[in-house]
C-alpha cells in the first residue's frame, strides 16, 4: 500500500476528493484556454485600446471641461484620477458579464461542449468552478492591462494599484458568478440584450464610474449603495488613490458584499448547471 | 409563346455549366424535363446534383451552356420563373423566429399573394403535411421529419408548376420518410412536375419517372429505372460475404461463375439473371461464404457498373 | 421589371421589399421587447452623462460658440451616435448572420424576391427601427428642457440620414467579411469615433492634425448636423453635413448593389 501514501503518511486514495475536483477543474481551464487561443489578437485591442481611448477622450478630453471649475465632491483630484479606477471596475464588470452570457450559453447550447465534459469525470460543479477560473484568469490580465495604461497616464496615486487588480476581478466575479447561474436556465441569447441594458449599462451610468454618487438626485443614492458595481468602483477607487486608510471598514464591507454574491453566484450556478446537463 | 408549348420541355438544358473559380461543379450536361413527370439525379455527396438543382431554382447563375425553364431564360427571368417554382432545399431553411404557420404566411407574401389568400392556402397545406395541430408552435422544437413536411408545405404556397426537391429524405427516420415519400406521390397524381435529387436509390425507385445518373459533374446514364437496371446489369444478384482476410486468398475463384464480377472491399457480387444457380456453382468449386444473399438488381448496381464505385460511402 | 439582377441601384428593388419588413413585423411581434429596450440605452446615457456628469462639466461651447449646458450639448451627439450604433449593429452583425448561418434570405431568393428586394427592404425596417428611437428620445429631449427651437423636430430626419448613411455603408462593409473575426475591425474604427466627434467634448479641445482627421469622419457630421438643428443655429455646415452622409450612404447603397448578387447568388 506503499504507493498510495505520500511522504507525510496521508493516504492519497483515488475517490471523489478535492484533489480529484482540482485536477478537473484545471481541465476545464485548458479546454478554454485553447478556445481563446484563436480570438487572442482581437482582445488584445479589447484590452489595452479600449481603456486608452476612453481614457483619453472622457478622462483628458471632457476632463479638460471638469478641471476648469473643480467641483467640490472631486477632493482636490484631477478628473482622471477621479476616473481611473471606476472605469477598471466598470470594465471588468462588463468583461465578465459577457463571458458569462454568450461564451457559455455556446458551451450549453450551441457547440454543447459542456456537455461533453459532463460525460466524463468531470461534475457540474467542476465545470462552473473553471469556467469562474478561466473568466477570473482574463480579468486579471484585463485589470493589468488597464492598470499599466493608468500608471502610463499619470493618474495612479498609490503603490496600492496592484491590490486594485485582484479588487477589481472579485468586482468581475460577482456579476460573473450569478449571471453564469442565469444563462444555464437559457435557451437562446433572447434575454441577454435586456439584461445588459436594464442590468449592467444602468450599473455602468449609475454607479459612481462618472462621478461621486453625490451628484446623483437623493433618492437614487440608496439605489447607487446596493449596487455591486458602486462596490467595486469604490474599493479600487480607494486602493488607487491610497485613501482605504480613512475608511478601512467600508473597505472590509465592499470585499464582504462582493465576496459574498460571488459565493451565492456558485453555488446557485452549481444547481442551474447540474439541472441543465442533467437535463440534456 | 409557340403554339407547341405544351409539348415543349419544362425544363431544357444543353452543355449546363457550373463553375466555381478553377473547380466544375457541373459539366456541360443535357436533359430535358417533361410536364407532369418525376425526374431524378442520382449520384453520390459531390457529383453536381445541388448545383444543377440551384441553376434551376434560379439562385445560381450559369457557367455556360443553354438552360431554359418554363419556356424562360433564367439570366434574365429569374423572378418570373421563381413565381411559379417550389424550392425544397437541401438542408431546412425555415425561419426559426417564426412560428409554423407564419413560416407559410410570410413565405406566400414574397409570391405577391393577398394574406387572405395565404392565410387560406396556409391552413390547407398544413392540413395536407398534417401539422395542422401545430401552426402556432416555434420551428425550433419540431422534429427533423416535421420541419421536412413544412418546407414542402412552404414550398407549395405559390401553388408552382415544378417542384424542385433537393434531397427530400435524406437524415429522415424510416417512418418519417414514407411519409414524405407519400405526400410526394399525391403531388405527382395531381400533375405536379417533380424535379429531385437523391443518392437513395430506393428513393429513385419509389419516385422516379426517369431519372439520369450523375458523377463527377457529369451525366453517365439515362432512363426509368426499370430501363437503366435492364440496361447496366442483370436481373439478380448473388452478394458473397466471407470471414475477414479470407477473401483476398480467392484470387480467380469466381472466374465464369456469372455474367459479371464485383469485388468490393467487405463482399463480392455476382451478377447473374438466376442468383439461386450462382450460389449452388460456387459452392460446387469449394467456396463457402460466411454469408450469402441473392437479390434482384438495383440502382445501386448501375451505379457501380457505370462508375466502378458504390452509392452511399 | 424583368433584368433586375443586373439594374445597378436605383431601379435597384422594387415594392417586393416591403415584404422584408412585413417579415420583421412578424418576427418582433413575438419579440417587441427587444425593440422597447432598444429605446433606453440612450435615455440612460443622456441621464448619467448629461445631467449627472453635466453638474460637474457645466456649461461648454456650443455649436455657434455660445456657451450651452452640458446635457444640450451631449443629447443630439447622444442621439446621432445611437442612430450609428442601431444602423452598424443592424447592417453588420446582423445582417452576416441572417447571411451566413440563419440562411433566412438563402430560403427568401427562392421566391421572386431579389438580392435587391431583400437588401433595401433590411435597410428600410433598420431605419424604421432608428426613427422610432429617434422619436421617443425627441420627446424625452423636449420633456427635460432641452428644446430651445423648432428646428429641433428636424433632427429626426437628420437622424435618418445618419442612419441611412451608415447602414448603406455597414453592409457594403459586410459583403466584404469572411468570418466573425472581422468584425472586430469595425468595433476599431466605430468606438473611436464614438468618443472623439465632439460627442462628449468639443473638438478644439483636441490638437489642430487630430480635429482635421475627425472632420473627415462620418460621425462628426452627424453629431454637428443635429447639435446645429437642436441649438437652432443652421448655417452653410448644415448643408455639408447633410450632402456628406448623403453622398456617403448612396456610395455604400452603389457598392452594395454591385456586390450583392456575388454575395447572395453562388
Amino acid at each position: 500500500m506503499a504507493a498510495l501514501t505520500d511522504a507525510r503518511g496521508r493516504t492519497t486514495a483515488p475517490g471523489p476528493g478535492l484533489a480529484s475536483s482540482w485536477t478537473t477543474i484545471a481541465r476545464v481551464i485548458e479546454h478554454r484556454a485553447l478556445q481563446y487561443r484563436r480570438t487572442f489578437r482581437a482582445s488584445l485591442f479589447s484590452s489595452f485600446g479600449i481603456p486608452v481611448l476612453f481614457l483619453t477622450a472622457m478622462g483628458l478630453g471632457l476632463g479638460g471641461y471638469v478641471d476648469q471649475n473643480p467641483d467640490p465632491s472631486l477632493a482636490g483630484l484631477t478628473y482622471l484620477q477621479f476616473l481611473a479606477p471606476g472605469l477598471l471596475a466598470a470594465t471588468v464588470m462588463q468583461s465578465g458579464s459577457f463571458e458569462a452570457a454568450f461564451p457559455i450559453l455556446g458551451g450549453l447550447q450551441w457547440n454543447k461542449i459542456f456537455h461533453a465534459m459532463f460525460a466524463t469525470p468531470i461534475r457540474a460543479l467542476d465545470i462552473v468552478l473553471g469556467n469562474l477560473a478561466w473568466i477570473a484568469i482574463r480579468l486579471t490580465m484585463i485589470s493589468i492591462a488597464f492598470s499599466i495604461v493608468v500608471v502610463a497616464f499619470g493618474a495612479s496615486r498609490s503603490p496600492l494599484i496592484v491590490v486594485a487588480i485582484p479588487a477589481a476581478v472579485l468586482t468581475g466575479l460577482a456579476f460573473t458568478a450569478p449571471i453564469m447561474a442565469f444563462t444555464a436556465t437559457q435557451r437562446t441569447p433572447d434575454r441577454f440584450a435586456a439584461m445588459f441594458r436594464f442590468g449592467i449599462t444602468p450599473l455602468f451610468l449609475f454607479s459612481g464610474t462618472f462621478y461621486p454618487i453625490e451628484s446623483l438626485p437623493g433618492f437614487l443614492q440608496p439605489v447607487a449603495w446596493i449596487s455591486p458595481l458602486w462596490h467595486g468602483v469604490d474599493l479600487c477607487r480607494q486602493l488607487m488613490l491610497g485613501t482605504v486608510d480613512r475608511d478601512p471598514v467600508l473597505a472590509i464591507v465592499h470585499v464582504v458584499v462582493l465576496g459574498a454574491i460571488t459565493v451565492a453566484g456558485v453555488l446557485a450556478a452549481a444547481r442551474t448547471f447540474e439541472a441543465r446537463l442533467v437535463r440534456g | 409563346m409557340s403554339l407547341d408549348g405544351a409539348t415543349r420541355p419544362l425544363i431544357h438544358a444543353r452543355a449546363l455549366t457550373k463553375r466555381f473559380a478553377a473547380f466544375t461543379a457541373v459539366d456541360a450536361v443535357d436533359f430535358d424535363v417533361a410536364r407532369g413527370e418525376a425526374f431524378g439525379f442520382l449520384g453520390p455527396n459531390g457529383a453536381g446534383k445541388t448545383s444543377t438543382m440551384r441553376m434551376i431554382g434560379c439562385t445560381s447563375p450559369i457557367s455556360g451552356g443553354e438552360l431554359r425553364i418554363l419556356d424562360m431564360d433564367p439570366r434574365h427571368d429569374g423572378p418570373q420563373i421563381r413565381a411559379r417554382l417550389g424550392v425544397v432545399p437541401q438542408h431546412d431553411t425555415l425561419d426559426n423566429e417564426l412560428t409554423v404557420r407564419e413560416n407559410l404566411l410570410i413565405y406566400g407574401r414574397y409570391f405577391g399573394l393577398t394574406r387572405e389568400e395565404c392565410a387560406r392556402r396556409a391552413d390547407d397545406l398544413l392540413e395536407f403535411v398534417q401539422l395542422a395541430d401545430r401552426g402556432k408552435d416555434l420551428v425550433e422544437p419540431l422534429s427533423g421529419g416535421m420541419k421536412r413536411r413544412l418546407t414542402i408545405a412552404r414550398s407549395l404556397i405559390n401553388e408552382p408548376d415544378v417542384m424542385l426537391l433537393d434531397e427530400p429524405t435524406t437524415g429522415l427516420d424510416p417512418q418519417a420518410r414514407h411519409l414524405v415519400w407519400d405526400r410526394l406521390y399525391r403531388l405527382k397524381q395531381r400533375g405536379v412536375t417533380l424535379v429531385l435529387t437523391t443518392h437513395y436509390m430506393d428513393e429513385a425507385e419509389q419516385l422516379c419517372d426517369r431519372l439520369v445518373v450523375m458523377d463527377k459533374a457529369k451525366i453517365v446514364a439515362e432512363g426509368s429505372p426499370q430501363e437503366l437496371i435492364q440496361r447496366y446489369s442483370t436481373k439478380e444478384v448473388a452478394e458473397f460475404r466471407f470471414a475477414p482476410g479470407i477473401q483476398e486468398t480467392l484470387d480467380g475463384q469466381f472466374e465464369g461463375l456469372a455474367e459479371r464480377v464485383e469485388r468490393l472491399p467487405d463482399r463480392v457480387l455476382l451478377y447473374a439473371d438466376d442468383g439461386e444457380d450462382v450460389v449452388l456453382a460456387a459452392r460446387d468449386r469449394g467456396l463457402h461464404p460466411e454469408t450469402v444473399l441473392v437479390r434482384r438488381s438495383t440502382l445501386e448496381d448501375v451505379f457501380l457498373r457505370l462508375t466502378g464505385r458504390s452509392l452511399v460511402e | 421589371m424583368t433584368a433586375l439582377r443586373i439594374t445597378p441601384l436605383f431601379a435597384f428593388g422594387s415594392r417586393r421589399a416591403l415584404r422584408m419588413i412585413e417579415r420583421n413585423l412578424l418576427v418582433y411581434k413575438h419579440g417587441w421587447m427587444v425593440i422597447l429596450s432598444g429605446f433606453f440605452e440612450p435615455l440612460f446615457y443622456l441621464l448619467s452623462i448629461g445631467f449627472g456628469l453635466g453638474r460637474l462639466v457645466g456649461d461648454v461651447a456650443g455649436p455657434d460658440g455660445q456657451p450651452i449646458p452640458y446635457a444640450l450639448f451631449v443629447a443630439p451627439a447622444l442621439l446621432a451616435a445611437s442612430s450609428m450604433n442601431g444602423a452598424i449593429t443592424e447592417s453588420t452583425f446582423n445582417f452576416f448572420f441572417k447571411l451566413n448561418y440563419d440562411k433566412t434570405f438563402a430560403s427568401i431568393l427562392t421566391t421572386p424576391m431579389s438580392p435587391a428586394d431583400i437588401s433595401l427592404g433590411e435597410l428600410g425596417w433598420a431605419l424604421i427601427r432608428g426613427g422610432l428611437y429617434a422619436i421617443g428620445f425627441l420627446v424625452v429631449m423636449i420633456v427635460f428642457g432641452l428644446a430651445r427651437s423648432p428646428l429641433i423636430l428636424l433632427t429626426l430626419p437628420g437622424a435618418l440620414l445618419i442612419g441611412f448613411a451608415f447602414a448603406a455603408v455597414g453592409m457594403a462593409a459586410t459583403s466584404f467579411m469572411r468570418s466573425w473575426q472581422d468584425f472586430d475591425l469595425i468595433q476599431l474604427v466605430i468606438l473611436p469615433m464614438f468618443l472623439f466627434s465632439g460627442t462628449f467634448f468639443p473638438l478644439d479641445s483636441l490638437p489642430p492634425a487630430a480635429q482635421l482627421l475627425v472632420q473627415v469622419t462620418p460621425l462628426y457630421h452627424g453629431v454637428d448636423l443635429l447639435r446645429t438643428l437642436a441649438v437652432g443655429v443652421v448655417g452653410p455646415s448644415t448643408l455639408v453635413h447633410v450632402a456628406y452622409l448623403a453622398i456617403m450612404g448612396l456610395a455604400g447603397l452603389a457598392i452594395v448593389s454591385r456586390r450583392l448578387d456575388r454575395l447572395l447568388l453562388k
